[in-house]
């Protein structure tokens, strides 16, 4: 029985319109993503990936085409239920980490958590739960600023992984870290799509880290040029210093 | 969205920028404390006004030539000369005004006294006998002069303790003539030290028989006052209608809005002081409301700054499911917080601050002034300061909101 399908979007285009300058990012793309899979889509720089990103992750409404989540039409989406549904079907982890300044690792992962609704006494065993999966229990107290950039990319996955979403979202999550660091945080995205079910959506440029997928959809000047199941998977081994 | 988080996150931004924070709120803190050190003060005057207008005696009552003014530029109750001896003396009878216990003249203009080589610039006061009771004057020295000596118009007078001070110093006054207006009077009795009270202060008067002062001193055949004094509180407004039937009949006067005299008691005069003050107060309070809305400008200026510096901030919660009305909330409570912060400062400033006034006040002023903490004044402080928050913050906040999460994220 095929897995039910999550994402489908159909003659998705984008254009950007600066002051009359009209570019075009996205043109008549088609795909659709089904539920648990782990999907890289790649592209060199201004092949319109991230803009595919943003829209999928209902950052930023496409121009064209259709866009069906979870079976719904997004367009019908108030700002409200599109809020909603980032908070708790989606998580983003960022190439930029994103992480509040000033704050703590603890506050950072519940940040999700106070737009959710929850009730506020179960905040803390959330997040700590969360933070116990990245390992990072010994931080808790720590501001931000004082971790590594590996140590902020795993607080941005226990940040993502809180409201227990269907769908996260990385985007070039490895690209400011150094290489050990970046095949630690590849192992916990992989953890994600195989151990915990969450299907994956990586944005990146690099032929190596879009390999740690199953499936890796092409773009190229804001087409589609490949959509592929990945014959020689790359296994993540970076190993959790604790 | 939960308060405390979001209270937590306002005060975490303030921390952040501590001084931008402090210079923020200081149009607040300036505006909240003239607020209440008006306030206070203007308290302070009221309750001094209005317990020296009670000093007068509870049941005076004091009738003033020329109708009652109908603006403060209307001069005509001032220029009058409508009070003659013929009122008085209508007014004397009892049969006249049976709740009228006393009643006595009054005429006044200022005068240089001299005794040998002093000179004193003093207010003359011309008065019958029984002022000594109405007033509650009792000398130190001396008696004050008779009903006789009202009738004789003597050449007496009774001074008051800065007078006898200036003109004797420490020397015996009682016996001795001053000098007033060329003539020579004998000085009779002087009065202890008094301070301020009602209207005259009887430090620095001298006081002469009525009649004395009307032939020889300012040839004048009118008063400039009658005081009459009821014969309890109970019947003080029946007083006060006899007098004013008594006087009519005397004018030949049937429409009482064309009375050429008017009659105040205690109360009236009270009311008319109080809405003074409070009118007064309200106005100062209405100019210190002006440094309030400069510094909810500056609040604004630096919201929508930070609205700027933290344009990935709103991006980042936005994706995280933050919804428009979460952010706008966010900023808002930062703007209210600051600005309450900045009242009560400005209440604590204030309180200080009239505290000090008062004590300076009665340390040099010689007043029995007293402070009372302006609670109202507190209140309507917090309030306003809140206010202003909301007023000035929603623009930046709806900006805040405004800003799509993808804009925000990728704003460097």
């Amino acid at each position: 029985m095929e897995k039910e399908k999550i994402i489908e979007i159909k003659h998705l285009g984008k254009i950007y319109d600066n002051e009359g300058a009209k570019t075009e990012a996205l043109r008549s793309v088609n795909f659709s993503i089904h539920h648990g899979e782990f999907v890289a889509i790649m592209g060199p720089s201004g092949s319109g990936k991230s803009t595919l990103l943003q829209i999928l992750g209902l950052l930023d409404p496409a121009t064209a085409g259709q866009y069906l989540l979870f079976g719904k039409n997004v367009d019908k989406l108030t700002d409200e239920e599109q809020a909603s549904i980032r908070n708790n079907r989606m998580g983003f982890i960022f190439q930029s980490f994103n992480l509040l300044p000033k704050t703590t690792v603890l506050d950072n992962v519940i940040l999700p958590l106070v737009y959710s609704g929850k009730p506020e006494s179960d905040w803390e065993s959330l997040a700590l739960k969360a933070i116990d999966a990245v390992g990072l229990n010994h931080r808790l107290m720590h501001e931000t600023s004082q971790l590594s950039g590996g140590e902020k990319q795993r607080v941005a996955i226990a940040r993502a992984l809180i409201n227990s979403p269907e769908i996260i979202f990385a985007d070039e999550p490895t690209g400011n870290l150094d290489s050990k660091s970046g095949a630690m945080v590849m192992k916990f995205i992989q953890d994600l799509n195989e151990k915990m079910g969450h299907t994956v959506i990586l944005i990146t440029h690099e032929t190596y880290t879009a390999e740690h997928a199953e499936r890796i959809i092409r773009i190229h000047d804001g087409e589609i040029i490949s959509d592929a199941k990945v014959e020689n998977r790359q296994r993540a081994t970076g190993e959790l210093k604790k | 969205m939960i308060w405390q988080h979001t209270l937590k996150t306002a005060l975490r931004g303030l921390k952040t920028h501590k001084s931008r924070s402090l210079l923020t709120i200081l149009g607040i803190v300036i505006g909240i404390t003239s607020i209440i050190l008006i306030m206070s003060l203007g308290r302070g005057a009221q309750d001094l006004i209005l317990s020296q207008i009670q000093g007068m005696g509870s049941l005076t009552i004091a009738i003033l030539p020329g109708r009652e003014a109908k603006s403060p530029t209307d001069v005509a109750q001032t220029l009058s000369d409508s009070l003659k001896e013929k009122d008085l003396r209508l007014l004397e009878n009892k049969a006249n005004v049976p709740d009228v216990k006393e009643i006595i003249p009054v005429v006044f203009g200022a005068e240089t006294a001299t005794y040998q080589s002093e000179i004193y610039h003093l207010t003359i006061f011309g008065s019958g006998a029984s002022m000594i009771n109405v007033f509650d004057l009792h000398p130190s020295e001396g008696e004050s002069f008779s009903e006789e000596d009202v009738r004789a118009r003597a050449e007496v007078v009774v001074i008051g303790s800065k007078v006898k001070e200036k003109l004797f110093g420490t020397d015996v006054a009682i016996g001795q003539k001053i000098r007033l207006k060329g003539r020579n009077f004998r000085v009779v009795a002087v009065l202890p030290q008094q301070g301020q009270s009602s209207f005259v202060n009887f430090d620095e008067v001298a006081i002469v028989p009525y009649t004395t002062a009307q032939q020889y001193l300012f040839g004048i055949k009118y008063y400039n006052r009658l005081i009459a004094q009821a014969t309890s509180e109970k019947y003080l407004n029946q007083a006060a209608a006899e007098i004013k039937e008594t006087l009519r009949q005397s004018h030949n006067i049937t429409d009482p809005d064309k009375d050429d005299f008017n009659v105040q008691t205690q109360a009236d005069i009270a009311s008319r002081m109080k809405s003074v003050t409070t009118v007064l107060t309200l106005f100062l309070t209405a100019v210190a409301a002006i440094s309030l809305m400069v510094g909810g400008v500056g609040i604004m200026n630096i919201m929508l700054v930070s609205v700027t510096e933290r344009t990935r901030e709103i991006g980042l919660r936005k994706a995280l499911g933050a919804t428009n009305k979460n952010i706008m909330y966010q900023f808002l409570t930062e703007a209210v917080t600051l600005t309450v912060i900045g009242g009560a400062v400005g209440i604590l400033l204030g309180s200080v601050f009239s505290l000090i006034a008062s004590i300076l006040i009665i340390k040099f002023g010689g007043l029995a002034w007293s402070f009372t903490f302006p609670w109202s004044a507190a209140i309507l402080g917090i309030g306003v300061s809140a206010v202003v928050g909301l007023v000035f913050g929603i623009y930046p906040a709806r900006q805040a909101s405004m800003k799509s999460p993808m804009e925000a994220l990728r704003y460097e």
